[in-house]
């Protein structure tokens, strides 16, 4: 192996936070997009913008609401360990929470597009086939909006590995539990002498990224071929 | 029985529509394009939401805003074709047509077999739908229309997408549906061929009205489908009884009115019931007995009544014994011949430009789907 001990840590932690992110934020994500896209109602343009928010806030802004709300003494967070044990605060299910929060608006954007293109005359299809409502969304409008939901997903993983700001001031930066490859960079370089380590990281993330670009077109290219286009 | 009443609004456009189908049958929704024809099956569908009115099927009230109803298009056991397919793209045509089978109500009265038979489509069994040339999609669409076991199965322009070569590859399909099935259907058209050859009836529309209904032959009298139709296509349908077949000739005759057609015909089975179009360009009419012609049909009738047509013609109304025909001849030969209302004539065509249609008056009542309770 020629990662250190530090290095296939920081890599591994990466991963496993970006795959807990994309697992949390995905559903919602889908729900979102959806009432974003078919739903008419009051306060749409509102949660439209919520939405996107994360988009435009300086990401150490969203890690201090996050503090606020998920801390220790905050009013989601008291609850989350008191009713589950569940702890956010300086652990990797935090930093997860941080990178999908800050990654949302990305995964909800390309579903969007994505649904917008579906064909409601397939849906409407469907319904005189004798779909209801929630069948017709799972066997004709999820797997039409297929490589939205893939876009959505491959984006926001890609986002989540490079999360910094949200997370450092969410979770802070503890090596083995929130220290990602980004953070463990910038750690690397405030330590004298730590330029060596710092370039090698550069690298596994450039690599990493590389990778997950091409693994993103291979998948694209399978649904494309799996809808027929 | 389909009775259909449905006012709606959509923007400039009014839908003002009402009819009754007797079933099984087919009903034509006869009109130009844009006039209402794809609103009001859609409403009959309840994808679309009259602002009033009713859709009665057999004894089952579908859709009644006086009372409250609707019942949402999943549970309406309405069958639709739509024009452009919509097949599934991310299903294979098995795919689709067992999406359709999963949710089918009951009783079933197709079995997925005789759909796949009745269809021919075994062939394309495993073939992604973008492999599908327009006339197959179309098959297949109406394949898996018929498997969710509808009572009443809706066709909007079909084959409108088609060239004529491919709605040759459809057509057939279509009659077989109407004659071994049963199943009561509305098919919107603009083009009148189709109509001539599939319905029993026809409902024309004008500008989001039904205008005038009636059965086909009644209605290809009508001036406003003639309208439509051009003046070179207008003529009468009658209904007739094949009689035999001319051995000399070989052409099959065929009894209608009083008299006797020899027409070009597919079957010739004694007492099967032939559809006969008697272009209005193709009828020479005569007013005394004519002899020594090589005009194989001779009708004789009655003048009921002259009307003027475009382009300097009359059409001229001719009863050959409870049917009615339509000659169109120039003016000048109308007061030639003084031609009017009342005057005994003979009616000539040629057995060659005759166009003639099987078809099943009334199809075996045993295999009709019933009413779900």
């Amino acid at each position: 192996m020629w990662l250190s001990a530090n290095e296939s840590e920081a890599l591994s932690l990466s991963l496993s936070v970006a795959t807990r992110s994309v697992a949390l934020s995905l559903p919602p994500a889908i729900l979102l997009a959806w009432v974003l896209t078919r739903r008419r109602f009051i306060g749409r343009t509102i949660l439209d913008a919520l939405v996107h928010l994360p988009l435009v806030l300086p990401p150490v802004v969203v890690g201090y609401l996050l503090l606020l709300l998920f801390g220790a003494r905050g009013p989601i967070g008291s609850w989350l360990e008191q009713a589950f044990g569940i702890e956010l605060i300086f652990t990797r299910n935090g930093a997860a929470l941080a990178t999908a929060v800050m990654s949302f608006p990305l995964m909800v954007r390309a579903m969007r597009i994505s649904l917008e293109n579906v064909d409601r005359g397939l849906e409407d299809a469907a319904r005189t086939l004798g779909a209801g409502a929630l069948d017709r969304f799972a066997t004709v409008t999820l797997p039409l909006m297929l490589p939205g939901v893939l876009a959505g997903a491959i984006t926001a993983f890609s986002a989540a590995l490079g999360e910094f700001g949200a997370v450092i001031t969410f979770v802070s930066n503890i090596p083995g539990e929130t220290r990602t490859l980004p953070l463990a960079l910038y750690s690397a370089l405030q330590t004298p002498g730590g330029d060596h380590a710092a370039a090698r990281l550069a690298i596994i993330s450039i690599a990493l990224g590389f990778c997950g670009l091409l693994l993103s077109e291979w998948f694209a290219r399978r649904v494309r071929r799996l809808l027929g286009r | 029985m389909l009775a259909v009443e449905a006012k709606k609004h959509l923007g400039a456009f009014t839908l003002d529509a009402k009819f009754e189908l007797p079933t099984p049958g087919v009903v034509a929704l006869f009109g130009r394009s844009g006039c209402g024809k794809s609103t009001l099956v859609n409403v009959i569908a309840g994808l679309l939401a009259a602002d009033s009115g009713r859709v009665a099927l057999d004894d089952v009230l579908l859709f009644d805003t006086a009372m409250h109803i609707d019942v949402p298009p999943e549970r309406r056991r309405i069958g639709y074709v739509f024009q452009e397919a919509r097949l599934f793209p991310h299903l294979d045509v098995a795919g689709n047509l067992r999406y359709a089978e999963r949710r089918a109500g009951s009783p079933k009265f197709v079995s997925f077999d005789l759909v796949v038979e009745l269809l021919d489509l075994e062939p394309l069994m495993n073939r992604r739908t973008h492999q599908l040339s327009g006339g197959e999609r179309q098959r297949v669409a109406i394949g898996r229309a018929l498997l969710s076991q509808p009572r009443l199965l809706l066709l909007d322009e079909p084959l409108a997408s088609l060239d004529a070569s491919r709605r040759e590859e459809v057509l057939p399909y279509l009659e077989i549906l109407r004659d071994q099935l049963a199943i009561p259907m509305v098919y919107v058209s603009h083009n009148f061929d189709e109509v001539l050859r599939l319905a029993t009836f026809l409902v024309l529309m004008e500008s989001g009205k039904t205008t005038a209904q009636g059965g086909i032959g009644e209605m290809s009298l009508n001036s406003g489908v003639r309208a439509i139709i051009g003046a070179e296509a207008v003529g009468a349908i009658v209904v007739g009884t094949v009689l035999g077949t001319d051995p000399s000739s070989g052409l099959t005759r065929v009894g209608v009115g009083r008299g006797e057609l020899k027409v070009q015909a597919q079957t010739a089975a004694v007492g099967a019931k032939l559809r006969v179009q008697l272009l209005a360009r193709d009828l020479i009419v005569a007013t005394r007995a004519p002899q020594h012609l090589s005009v194989r049909n001779i009708l004789t009738g009655v003048v009921t009544a002259v009307t003027s047509d475009e382009g300097d013609a009359d059409l001229i109304a001719i009863d050959i014994g409870s049917t009615i025909i339509m000659a169109r001849v120039t003016c000048a030969a109308t007061r030639e011949l003084k031609l009017a209302a009342g005057l005994p004539v003979w009616a000539l065509v040629k057995a060659v430009s005759l166009r003639a249609h099987s078809f099943e008056e009334a199809p075996p009542a045993a295999a009709r789907p019933t009413a779900p309770r």
